[in-house]
């Protein structure tokens, strides 16, 4: 075996090539300084961000579409804590991140040294795993291990803490051999699991009986590539199927079973289908309570397959009929040839069919048309933004109203084109997550679809993308409150408004995004949206942001009040009447 | 084998886990995070030094043995978990205890303690110090047996916990 002697931080950035990291997101500072000096000799991009969160979610937006782990590299202490949000926004959706992080010089360590924080405890629960490394000669293999963790099994954020000395050339400690044989050393990290022909039997002959069955399927499809099977499932069963919030677009939308999204926001077909079924086929999804509602009154007459990588989900929530541990894309596969050898019963669908499309006629997504004098109905905003991009345009939204809307208007017909924060909810991600996004898919249109809260927690990323030549565009829903939580203080806090009017002037957005680079509008009149939307994709060498100026009465219908169930789905008051 | 019934509130996972540090508090901070409440543990190298062996005994009361035991399983440091039902696991504790002595009720402490199986470990003025090996149940008895003389300081390790042999083997 010949070795090369080598420095850690040499060793640090050949290991990550050797990942084949092609992009790192990043901000240097004190302790990661030596790892940032071969760096300059790599073939690795690195993209310098503002802030230590935008590269977090630049990460993760990366991930997300461009289906390959994001990488992202900071400092010690602050630089490390800044990450935080990031990491346990990627932990609480799955995304896999590896997360370099300088640290204090080994001696340092323990002694409230310059920069110094725990990262290695701060970040223990919100990230898959983490490692502190201690010895330059262990770099490679704990980087190899780092990304075999974070991209197999159920995937996550894995980070990797290093102390300056092991990668600095001028400590000692820092010395050590590159071999080109790693051996990972991970005796309690097995992520094969074969999936149980039993079960998979079980599961088809439930499915083969049902009369009311729903494919429940969540982002877990979406981490297992298993968009194709899963398309293939339906077809061949005639099976609807909603698509929570993480796995938007892994089944189209315009097909004629996607019943659309369901949970909170959901539109009434899909909540009122899962409510009403007796079998719940349940894929890479884990019965959030976004989803559920009140637990007890959730899906009451259904059995359940519950399908996920994750042993830990299957009976987290709900207890399942069948479980089945698996990779989404396997367990599929095994079904389908299943039920090609087995047949696909004979049960009578015919009734439930005809339901399914009463409840779709009489209670389709629905707002109320504008009015002259009325600001921008953002409804209709997401509607043309759809119907003036390309069919393959990657959105990116933030959090809030505006991301219920985009979910719930947007037409996904493909995968990976709808990327966001669901489990943490996590203000501020649209646009970083956007600029990742296009770093990893830079040949596709990219919308952030964000908030005027959440774009001020970190617009400034529009700098990193006007610099490092990302051209994102950015929808600003702009209804100078936060509108989600004025919905919630308006429909049950009598409404008493507390702290939830921004400003309607300040900032000028318009003059905030030329200042950062971007092409920048304002619209006000629905009769400038077309042409400024158009104008916006005719762009490509640089961001752009339009202004929105939209209604903030406007509220998310329909909508499970907290502690209701499902059955107890509010619809707007145009179809508050309607039987159901 | 003896299978436990709904009515055991506590249950012994036997973890084998990776003798790195922050490792315990990996499991600790999952027991924390997730709610879930240790009754008792007990941690010691195994006779393979990559590996120490952590003897959990989970209240039942705060989760379901199954979600801890696969929470803990999808810790990378957790090699693995044995399950002990109560019923078939051979169970030790060890307690350490000074009690109260004056001279006049020395003997009888001491018949208590003969007939605890426990042994003496240092006699002062008017206290004595004693020890005792047995599954917890005795070590509880044995506590309550100790309290009327008066108990000055008390320590217990924890149980540690196998599985009885299987006689059919
Ligand atoms: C970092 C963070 N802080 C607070 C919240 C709580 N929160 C959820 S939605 C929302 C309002 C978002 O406002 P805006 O971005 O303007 O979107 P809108 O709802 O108006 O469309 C808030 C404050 C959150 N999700 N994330
Ligand atoms: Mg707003």
């Amino acid at each position: 075996m010949t070795t090369t002697p080598m420095d850690g931080g040499q060793a640090l950035i050949r290991a990550l090539e050797n990942e084949g990291v092609d992009l790192l997101f990043g901000l240097p500072g004190g302790a990661i300084l030596p790892v940032y000096d071969p760096l300059i000799d790599s073939s690795i991009r690195h993209v310098l961000v503002r802030h230590e969160q935008g590269a977090g979610h630049m990460a993760s937006g990366y991930a997300h579409a461009a289906g390959r782990p994001g990488v992202m590299m900071v400092t010690s202490g602050p630089g490390a804590t800044n990450a935080v949000t990031a990491l346990c926004d990627a932990h609480l959706d799955s995304v896999p991140l590896v997360c370099i992080t300088g640290q204090v010089p080994l001696a340092a360590i323990g002694t409230d040294a310059f920069q110094e924080c725990d990262t290695t405890g701060i970040t223990m629960s919100v990230t898959k795993h983490n490692f502190l490394v201690t010895e330059a000669q262990d770099i490679p293999r704990v980087v190899k291990e780092a990304f075999h963790i974070a991209t197999t099994g159920r995937p996550g954020p894995v980070l990797v803490d290093i102390p300056k000395d092991i990668v600095d050339p001028n400590s000692p400690r820092s010395a050590m051999e590159w071999s080109d044989e790693i051996e990972m050393d991970l005796p309690g990290y097995d992520p094969n699991v074969e999936v149980d022909p039993a079960a998979i039997a079980a599961a088809a002959d439930l499915m083969r009986a049902a009369e009311r069955p729903v494919l429940y399927v969540g982002g877990g499809i979406l981490k297992a590539r298993a968009a194709e099977v899963l398309y293939q499932l339906a077809e061949m069963t005639g099976i609807h199927v909603v698509t929570t919030l993480m796995a938007r677009g892994a089944f189209p939308d315009s097909h004629d079973l996607c019943l659309g999204m369901p949970g909170m926001h959901g539109n009434f077909t899909a909540v009122t289908a899962m409510q009403e079924a007796d079998l719940l086929v349940v894929l890479g999804a884990r019965f959030d309570d976004r989803v559920t509602g009140r637990l007890d009154g959730f899906a009451p007459g259904a059995r359940v397959v519950h399908v996920d990588i994750d042993s830990a989900e299957l009976g987290k929530v709900r207890r399942a009929d069948v479980a089945i541990q698996g990779d989404c894309r396997v367990a599929i596969e095994a079904l389908i040839a299943e039920l090609q050898a087995n047949g696909l019963g004979d049960a009578d669908r015919g009734a439930w069919r005809s339901r399914i499309s009463g409840w779709q006629e009489r209670f389709p997504l629905a707002y109320e048309a504008w009015e002259p004098g009325q600001a921008l109905k953002p409804q209709y905003v997401i509607e043309r933004l759809r119907d003036l991009s390309p069919d393959d345009t990657i959105v990116v939204s933030g959090v809030g109203q505006h991301q219920m809307w985009a979910s719930q208007y947007w037409r996904f017909d493909h995968p990976y084109t709808w990327i966001n924060s669901g489990g943490l909810g996590t203000m501020g991600y649209s646009i970083p997550a956007a600029i990742g996004a296009k770093a990893g898919m830079p040949d596709r249109t990219v919308w952030a679809v964000d908030g005027d809260g959440c774009f001020q927690m970190t617009a400034q990323e529009l700098v990193t993308a006007t610099v490092e030549g990302f051209p994102i565009k950015v929808a600003l829903f702009n209804n100078s409150y936060l509108g989600m939580v004025r919905q919630w203080q308006e429909m049950f806090y009598e409404e008493r408004y507390s702290e939830v009017f921004l400003s309607k002037d300040v900032p000028d957005y318009k003059m905030w995004a030329q200042s950062m680079g971007c092409e920048a509008m304002r619209v006000d009149d629905p009769d400038e949206i077309d042409a400024a939307i158009t104008k916006a994709n005719e762009i490509d060498d640089r961001p752009v942001v339009i202004d929105f100026r939209v209604m903030a009465e406007e509220k998310v219908y329909p909508m499970v009040p907290a502690g209701a169930t499902n059955s107890d789905l509010v619809v707007p008051p145009s179809q508050a009447d309607l039987s159901r | 084998m003896n299978v436990a019934g709904p009515d055991y509130r506590y249950h012994t996972l036997v973890v084998t886990v990776e003798n790195k540090s922050g490792v315990l508090a990996r499991v600790a901070g999952l027991f924390a995070r997730r709610g879930f409440n240790i009754e008792s543990l007990a941690v010691a190298p195994t006779d393979d030094d990559r590996f120490s062996r952590l003897t959990i005994v989970v209240d039942l009361e705060s989760a379901p043995l199954e979600q801890v035991v696969k929470q803990l399983d999808k810790l990378v440091n957790v090699v693995e978990i044995r399950e002990l039902h109560p019923g078939s696991a051979v169970e030790r504790e060890l307690m350490i205890v000074t009690v109260e002595a004056e001279p006049d009720r020395r003997d009888e402490l001491v018949e208590q303690l003969d007939r605890a199986g426990g042994k003496v470990l240092s006699v002062g003025a008017d206290r004595m110090m004693l020890s005792l090996v047995g599954p917890p149940k005795r070590i509880d008895e044995f506590e309550d047996l100790l309290r009327p003389f008066g108990i000055v300081e008390l320590q217990r390790t924890g149980r540690v916990a196998l599985p009885v042999l299987d006689e059919d083997a």
